[in-house]
């Protein structure tokens, strides 16, 4: 069975992020000065071939681990469809 | 002489000035592609500068997962001399022979000019022919330099003497601000606790040819000659 799954990767709270600190300041500079915490990650979707949702996930996680996050910087979550 | 093996990615682009720089220096330095599986025999590993797979998903995470890789592991290892330089460095990183990361540079902007280093530590593979506090100057080109740790590795990499060089002013001043990419206490290259292993943001390759007026960066080359791993802790 083929299931989608969404990975979302963002850098590490405490971590300087310049690109969400900068796309904050442009947000203020158009008129959006409600918004704040701005971090700039990634998504990456994909399919996986699992016996499971289950298996889907622990497939993408180790995915994760080994090479779409990097473990020093980044934080990921992972979710899968259906 | 000395066996010297230039690993080329796909977009790497500073491997002839590493290649020259590893010739002048008085070694026997070839290319290795990274699809190939063995070293040939090198006393020491260059990973280049440049942007293998265009630095994609993050600058050096799919370099490391290359063919040649495993190689290099094994070298660094049992302590073969590797050095990497700009995305080298980043490549070493993400195959953690290294600790910490390169993100991206504070204030955003691709950096590319002459910065400061000061040498912090002499007892690697790669700076044993520099004295302790000598101040270099050396081109950055890079995005994605700004050395980052946790505080326990911060803390590790600090009190056993690894980090190799920092960024000064051109001066030999403390680095006013994040004036090039943001890195924690300035540093621009490590090393791992033996030695063997180090990376470093700035390109001695480009600055160790009288050509172009520079030589700074010489001795690391010519150090790969004089290394012998020390026993005595740091």
């Amino acid at each position: 069975m083929h299931y989608k799954v969404h990975v979302r990767i963002v850098p590490r709270a405490g971590l300087l992020d310049p690109q969400g600190q900068a796309v904050e300041h442009a947000l203020g500079a158009l008129g959006f000065g409600e918004a704040s915490g701005v971090r700039v990650g990634k998504a990456i979707e994909l399919s996986i071939d699992a016996r499971s949702p289950d298996d889907a996930r622990s497939r993408a996680r180790a995915m994760c681990d080994k090479l779409l996050a990097n473990p020093v910087t980044e934080d990921y979550l992972v979710e899968v469809e259906g | 002489m000395l066996k010297v093996a230039v690993v080329r990615f796909p977009g790497s682009n500073c491997d002839f000035d590493t290649l020259h720089s590893a010739q002048r220096a008085g070694t026997d330095a070839y290319f290795v592609w990274h699809r190939e599986t063995d070293l040939k025999g090198a006393d020491a590993v260059l990973l280049p500068g440049g942007f293998s797979y265009g630095d994609y998903l993050r600058s050096g995470a799919i370099a490391r997962f290359s063919p040649i890789m495993p190689a290099v592991q094994r070298f660094a290892q049992a302590g073969g001399p590797v050095l990497g330089i700009c995305n080298g460095f980043q490549i070493l990183c993400e195959a953690a022979l290294l600790p910490g990361a390169l993100m991206r540079n504070a204030r955003l902007s691709f950096v590319s000019r002459p910065v400061g280093l000061r040498v912090e530590q002499t007892d690697t593979a790669f700076t044993n022919r520099y004295t302790r506090g000598d101040l270099l100057r050396m081109p950055v080109a890079h995005g994605e330099g700004r050395f980052a740790a946790d505080e326990a590795t911060l803390r590790t990499i600090e009190g056993e003497g690894r980090v190799v060089v920092r960024y000064v002013e051109l001066d030999g001043s403390p680095l006013k601000g994040a004036a090039i990419n943001g890195s924690l206490n300035d540093i621009a290259g490590i090393c791992n606790a033996e030695g063997n292993v180090v990376g470093l943001m700035p390109h001695p390759d480009r600055a160790s040819d009288p050509a172009i007026g520079n030589m700074d960066g010489a001795a690391f080359f010519t150090s790969m000659l004089s290394w012998s791993p020390a026993k005595a802790a740091r």
